[in-house]
């Protein structure tokens, strides 16, 4: 009995130890190489791509953000129609209504998880629809789908070439600027496919509307 | 091009590279778990450890040290979340609690990388760097080590020795997962991913203004969930965030680390028994199941069937515009048939059938081709089971490899595939009777109620017990029950399989070896791979079709 007693113990310490000696490699010294490599190699996109303008830091090429001037009687967003808007971000979270760790304000990446059968989906899903429809005054069948769904982490930080054109004339408009250089702005800014296949043609809405003030600035 | 034409290009150029990858890697881990030198860094590690690497271990000893290696890890995993709140590095974050903590550390230890918290809000760089990402690491070594394990037992004869566990899981940690990850995390932050340990900061915005967001190693822990077939993201939305996983091409890219490791076990079995041909069939197997189930994953999802998807015109939901439809479902196929579990979209929002390949890719026990060794002893204990069923038909003795399969053999096999069927349904059932346990569905607000409620908790128990990771997130799982019980199926789920697989090990290392004669089966011939796939599929299909029927297909139908 006590044999088998020390033979465990003797066993979970060097579990134990391998486990620390490890943790040291491969918790410790790897990232701390990543790290070291990436901030001398690529230190701007290590640090989250920011984008600056007129030397102002106006966020992360990579992170969606909203375009919204303040809020309705409801408490919901009004969209900011001088701007390109990006997807709905509906699963997008905070940990101030969560409560975890409430000293911060942090946006919690997520999807909404809404199945196809959902009736608050498809109810959401309509009455966006219609919402784009009537604010570019497009038929709903133009409308795209990126334009009525939320992405996987609520921080898409691109729409679809299609929903960018649509956007054109209202953005031109509100904006009082040249329809064409408007959608010289989208073109120019539209990324293909990496090497012509991978993933999916798009457009980066905050490159967009650095375009826009850029535009705005120059008239 | 149609989005269609390029998903088939993006899963050819995925073909491809596997391709290129199979025989260097497959032949440098042969080479690596028979070698009898160390290396330097290794006698340092073996002397901290206070372990003889080349002392022979019998099965009991090999699964003493795996078992012994976990609990570690599991204990220190939870102490390190208990404690999260005083430790220094760790964002001011709080202490994470008991249930939510045993969860957590059952499951990166158990190689699932269940999440039920959210990464930004409540892991600092201390859990994660220290905690988690060591997990993916030595899990994925552990399950390696197992697999490296069953196949000396094929090729070994007349003794009971399996080799030596600490060997070869610093062996699979130092030779294996760390180069790869160094070169592969550089790659990701070459294309955007995050690598610093910047604390809570503001950025500024736009419209004025500044977004509190916190840094972090994200991508050296990216990398290794996807190479160890881990899956636990650094933020909530995984590797649908942008900061891991920026554009297209790493898209793809972190769909290669998924399979490239899975993939070419197969040719180091293959060498290991002395018939690289052997692994060619069990690769052919997994081959023709994943390029299968991939073809009816974008068939489905360009389909998008489902009111909510027809509404909107497309599958867009949970899905982000840089992947598209196609790069989402390579990247949900890849990732349910290997016990990953990372996302890049967001499954409880795929369509129904959608939905139910993913459920029938995990419910196939993660064998094609399966997580990061766990996929290659799954697959070899089908083989037994298949070459036994074979046997059956012709009636004489099954041997395979040149080991007779006998009743101890065949017993060991068939625990093996009991367990997580068990698992799966003697939970979910339980879920469905407990008040509280429903309370967490969110689509029960769906239409006809009933089959997408019950589907993500048949998801998450399905998850849990193979080891995937991958949630249908509408079920609210940060609850006593499912923490506890889930923790239970990862754990069950991963440590009592690998005591059959290395029992069976054991067993098939003592035996003589059988001479081939002109009745042997050839198990090296497309015949048998299309047997095993039969196999297979006919095992999962009895055992999770009422299942299966209650929840996906009578959604899908409906």
């Amino acid at each position: 009995m006590n044999n088998s007693v020390r033979n465990t113990a003797r066993l979970l310490g060097a579990g134990l130890r391998a486990l620390l000696v490890l943790t040291v490699v491969c918790g410790v010294l790897y990232p701390l190489v990543v790290t070291g490599v990436a901030q001398a190699a690529f230190h701007d996109k290590a640090n989250g791509s920011e984008v600056r303008q007129d030397g102002k830091v106006v966020g992360s090429e990579l992170l969606g953000q909203r375009y919204d001037k303040g809020t309705d009687a409801k408490g919901n967003p009004i969209p900011d129609l001088r701007y390109f808007q990006p997807r709905p971000s509906a699963g997008l979270g905070s940990n101030k209504t969560n409560g975890v760790n409430p000293q911060y304000d942090l946006q919690v990446s997520g999807a909404t998880n809404q199945g196809a059968t959902n009736t608050d989906l498809i109810a959401a899903v309509k009455e966006r629809k219609k919402w784009v429809a009537e604010t570019y005054g497009v038929p709903e069948s133009k409308v795209p789908a990126d334009a009525v769904t939320s992405s996987g982490s609520g921080l898409d930080p691109d729409i679809s070439p299609a929903y960018a054109e649509l956007q054109i004339t209202r953005v031109a408009k509100e904006n009082h600027l040249d329809r064409a250089k408007v959608e010289r702005l989208v073109k120019d800014t539209t990324e293909g496919r990496v090497l012509g296949f991978m993933g999916e043609p798009r457009v980066n809405v905050l490159r967009l509307n650095v375009g826009v003030k850029e535009l705005l600035g120059a008239s | 091009m149609s989005p269609i034409l390029a998903g088939v290009l993006q899963l050819t150029a995925l073909v491809a590279a596997l391709a290129l990858a199979y025989r260097p890697l497959g032949d440098h881990m042969a080479a690596m778990y028979s070698s009898r030198k160390h290396l330097r860094v290794e006698k340092v590690i073996y002397r901290c450890i206070g372990a003889d690497p080349d002392a022979q271990m019998r099965w009991p000893a090999y699964l003493r040290g795996v078992l012994a290696f976990s609990l570690a890890g599991v204990l220190f995993l939870y102490l390190l979340q208990r404690l999260q709140g005083g430790l220094p590095l760790s964002l001011g974050f709080a202490s994470i609690s008991p249930d939510q903590a045993f969860n957590t550390a059952a499951s990166f230890v158990a190689n699932t990388n269940w999440q039920s918290y959210s990464g930004e809000q409540a892991m600092g760089h201390v859990v994660q760097t220290a905690g988690l990402a060591v997990q993916n690491f030595v899990s994925a070594a552990t399950g390696m080590a197992v697999a490296i394990a069953l196949v000396r037992g094929f090729a070994r004869t007349r003794t009971g020795d399996l080799g030596n566990f600490w060997a070869d899981l610093v062996r699979g940690t130092v030779r294996i997962l760390i180069p790869i990850a160094v070169v592969g995390a550089l790659v990701l932050v070459a294309c955007g991913a995050i690598q610093n340990f910047s604390g809570i900061h503001g950025v500024g915005q736009f419209l004025g203004g500044t977004q509190q967001t916190n840094g972090g190693a994200v991508a050296s822990q990216e990398v290794i969930k996807e190479l160890g077939t881990n899956g636990g993201g650094y933020f909530n939305a995984n590797s649908a965030h942008p900061f891991e996983n920026p554009n297209g091409f790493t898209n793809l890219f972190e769909v290669f680390l998924i399979l490239v490791i899975p993939l070419a076990l197969t040719r180091t079995f293959g060498r290991l028994v002395g018939n690289v041909r052997q692994g060619y069939a069990i690769l052919a197997t997994m081959g023709v199941i994943w390029l299968g189930f991939t073809a009816l994953m974008m068939w489905t999802e360009f389909a998008h069937g489902g009111p909510a998807l027809q509404a909107a015109g497309a599958a867009m939901e949970g899905k982000e515009n840089r992947f598209g439809i196609g790069g989402s479902s390579i990247f949900s196929v890849a990732t349910t048939l290997t016990s990953t579990g990372a996302v890049d979209g967001f499954h409880d929002s795929f369509t129904a059938f959608g939905g139910g390949i993913q459920l029938l890719g995990m419910m196939l026990g993660e064998i094609a081709p399966g997580g990061v060794g766990s996929g290659l002893y799954g697959m070899l204990v089908m083989a037994v089971i298949a070459v036994f069923l074979a046997g059956l038909m012709v009636g004489r003795t099954p041997e395979y490899l040149g080991k007779k399969l006998g009743t101890r053999q065949i017993k060991l096999a068939a625990c093996y595939i009991l367990v997580t069927p068990t698992l799966v349904l003697g939970f979910t059932a339980a879920s469905m009777v407990l008040p509280d346990a429903l309370g967490s569905m969110l689509n029960t607000k769906a239409l006809g109620a009933g089959p997408h409620g019950f589907s993500e908790v048949l998801y998450a128990f399905t998850s849990g017990a193979n080891n995937n990771g991958s949630a249908f997130g509408g079920l609210n799982a940060n609850t006593p029950w499912y923490n506890t019980t889930i923790g239970l199926a990862m754990l069950l789920g991963r440590f009592l399989p690998m005591v059959f697989v290395l029992a069976l090990a054991g067993s098939l290392a003592e035996q003589q070896p059988v001479p081939e004669t002109a009745g042997t089966l050839r198990t090296e011939k497309p015949l048998f791979a299309g047997l095993l796939v039969g196999t297979i599929l006919i095992i999962t299909g009895l055992t999770y079709f009422p299942a299966l029927a209650l929840g996906p297909i009578a959604e899908g139908l409906s």
